[in-house]
């Protein structure tokens, strides 16, 4: 594969983890906050798949799967405490949680 | 943007090389079978014993149709983690190179199945490194399992909370604390990182009759998921610039060639020190802490200051201090950064509090200050320095913490300065006990807190950091103001000037058995290590971390081939100054 793809692939992910990151810093939402932890974590994965075809390196690739697991189980964990909150405040956003402040 | 696009436009030329053994492309057979690597269970049974202990409390959990008798599953807690002290035992006899310990002689268990020579070893790919550093941390992390456990069971009873589920979190993330410690591959690091955290979110959000613990427990997720993805990043980049994730590969392959550019590589600590920095609650990254110490069940919360943060600097020492001990110079001036921060704003912030668990949530962020200065020294009496502060300070937190817990009553929700109001007349006690772990964690002498910020101080002189010493100790002045603050609240005031009326049954709080005996605990190794320090001094002087490769195997037999064993010594002489 050509460098200029792989330097494109790169700055992609670096893009979208720039995405992922604003958005958790301005959505007050708490699902929408969910998905762009989500999407950071899937940035990172594109950056090992480009860096393991740039260096021929299977490491990168296999490290995705370990990646995908733990987002997996940090969505269960999140979507869990998500709906805990919200069961006791519906409709709750991240401003309308201010019991702990100081 | 641009600009990062030059940089990897120039890294392929740099980072080809591929100098990992066992990584990279083995351009053979196709049909040959795939190389497992020789797996020492010995050696993993610390991290089997706390994961699947876990897994069987849920089990029989269960499979109880009556609910367990009172106190089972804090006795089988304690149990289990103190089995995964004991399988460490040999471990840390073999690095230190002995057959037994006092009447346990070693030989006739697993012990043919480890190394033949003493010292540290590597298993599973170089991926789990066994040396003093990580068999201290298994013991440390494992003693707050057992304290946090202890002060769980009245609290949960009193709460109507009672179950399986804080004691097989408090495992699970004790398992993850654990893997952290053992790491010598940044991916397992992660995965320990993870496992530890994700454990922890729900412990924090585990009070469900409090709303302060489940958004305690949501902010902790939020801002930790965001750490971790900084974190992953850093490792992808560290990938790119060395070709490798696994510690050993990576500082083999720094140590023989120097990147022409290797600004990959410091984006890749940034990265990972911000993820560090988060775990750890050094400032800036420490503003989730207050709240989280503030909602968390505090039982929980004793164990987020002991064991979590135990976990997190035995990461950030064995990544940083070790690995990348040959670029001290470019990562030292963060760390100094994170020191004078969290010092001085942990120690003034705390004073300007009314709440004690977020006064003590600040403290402990000017304790990680001092821990960093440890760190930040960067030499062998440095790592000394981190291990005896994490160890004295474990107990230090969690008596603190079992006492709030106590003061706390039904709701765990009476934590302002006002409820700790003439505490000596109404519970002497607890007063007494409260006062001598806040004057260790003010660093009196003859407390643990006292010898521990000695070495930390000691160590950062040694290695030249002589301004960090004066701040550090400028900052441990202001904070004793915070703590003596809450003793002359316990003695000195009474919230309504009934000194002379007798104490009220209401008044009164009962020590329970659990709590007792962790409370006693802590206390005598607080006082007792202040008095003498001899004994953990040594113990933490042995815990030194090291990084060693894996024999290679004979093609034949898949056995070790003696001999091949490099030891990359702990950094020392060759540190570069900063």
């Amino acid at each position: 594969m050509g460098n200029d793809v792989n330097i494109g692939y790169l700055t992609l992910s670096a893009i979208l983890f720039g995405v992922g990151a604003i958005g958790l810093l301005v959505r007050r939402n708490a699902l929408v906050m969910l998905m762009c932890i989500e999407l950071m974590l899937n940035a990172v994965n594109l950056t090992f798949v480009t860096f393991g075809s740039m260096l021929n390196d299977i490491t990168g690739q296999v490290v995705v799967f370990f990646v995908l697991v733990v987002a997996a189980a940090e969505v269960v964990v999140g979507l869990g405490i998500i709906v805990a909150v919200a069961r006791r405040r519906p409709g709750a956003t991240a401003d309308d949680l201010r019991v702990l402040r100081g | 943007m641009s600009s990062l696009a030059v940089v990897l436009a120039q890294a392929p030329q740099t980072t080809v090389i591929n100098l990992a053994p066992g990584a990279g492309t083995p351009a053979a057979d196709p049909n040959a079978p795939i190389p497992t690597p020789p797996v020492l269970w010995a050696a993993l049974l610390p991290i089997l014993v706390l994961g699947i202990g876990g897994l069987v409390l849920l089990t029989i959990s269960s499979l109880l149709k009556k609910g367990a008798p009172r106190g089972f599953y804090t006795l089988y807690t304690v149990m289990v983690a103190g089995l995964s002290m004991a399988a460490a035992v040999p471990l840390w006899a073999k690095v230190n190179g002995w057959t037994k310990i006092a009447w346990w002689d070693f030989r006739d268990l697993w012990w043919q199945s480890l190394p033949t020579e003493a010292g540290p070893f590597s298993t599973l790919g170089q991926a789990i490194g066994v040396d003093g550093l990580s068999v201290f941390l298994i013991l440390l992390i494992c003693i707050a399992v057992i304290l946090g456990s202890l002060l769980s069971d009245d609290f949960l009873l009193r709460e109507g909370l009672e179950g399986p589920e804080t004691y097989a979190l408090l495992l699970f993330s004790a398992c993850g604390g654990v893997i952290m410690a053992m790491a010598d591959d940044l991916i397992v690091l992660f995965l320990g990182l993870e496992t530890l955290s994700i454990a922890v979110y729900v412990l924090a959000a585990s009070h469900l009759k409090r709303a302060q613990s489940q958004e305690a427990g949501l902010k902790y997720f939020v801002l930790g998921g965001f750490s971790s993805a900084f974190f992953l990043y850093g490792i992808a980049m560290l990938y790119g610039a060395t070709g490798t994730t696994n510690l050993v590969a990576m500082k083999d392959f720094l140590s023989r060639s120097i990147p022409a550019n290797n600004a990959l590589l410091l984006i890749g600590f940034a990265l990972l020190l911000v993820g560090f920095a988060f775990k750890v609650a050094a400032v800036p990254f420490h503003a989730w802490s207050p709240d989280v110490y503030d909602g968390a069940p505090t039982p929980s919360v004793a164990f987020m200051a002991s064991g979590v943060k135990a976990a997190g600097f035995a990461g950030l020492v064995r990544v940083f201090v070790v690995a990348f001990g040959q670029y001290a110079a470019d990562w030292q001036p963060i760390v100094y950064a994170l020191a004078v921060l969290s010092l001085v704003v942990g120690s003034v912030l705390a004073i300007v509090q009314n709440n004690v668990k977020r006064t003590l949530a600040y403290s402990s962020v000017s304790h990680v200050g001092f821990i960093l200065i440890a760190v930040e020294a960067a030499t062998p009496a440095g790592i000394q320095a981190v291990l005896f502060y994490l160890a004295s300070y474990t107990f230090m937190v969690v008596g603190s913490f079992g006492v709030v817990t106590l003061v706390g009553r039904v709701g765990d929700g009476r934590h302002s300065l006002d409820d700790y109001k003439g505490l000596g007349r109404t519970n002497p006690l607890l007063a007494a006990i409260f006062t001598v772990f806040l004057l260790a964690q003010a660093g009196v002498p003859f407390t643990a807190g006292f010898v521990a910020k000695f070495y930390a101080v000691i160590a950062a002189v040694d290695a030249g950091s002589t301004v960090l010493a004066v701040i550090a100790m400028i900052s441990a002045t202001i904070a004793a103001f915070l703590y003596l603050r809450i003793i002359v609240a316990m003695y000195m005031t009474d919230s309504d000037g009934r000194s002379a009326s007798p104490v009220s049954r209401a008044e009164r709080i009962r020590i329970p058995f659990a709590t007792g005996l962790s409370l006693l605990l802590c206390v005598l190794t607080t006082v007792g290590v202040g008095l003498l320090p001899g004994p953990l001094t040594e113990l933490s002087a042995k815990g030194t971390p090291s990084l060693v490769r894996e024999p290679a195997r004979t093609a034949t037999d898949g056995g070790l081939t003696v001999g091949t064993t490099g030891t990359e010594a702990a950094p020392g002489q060759s540190q570069q100054q900063g």
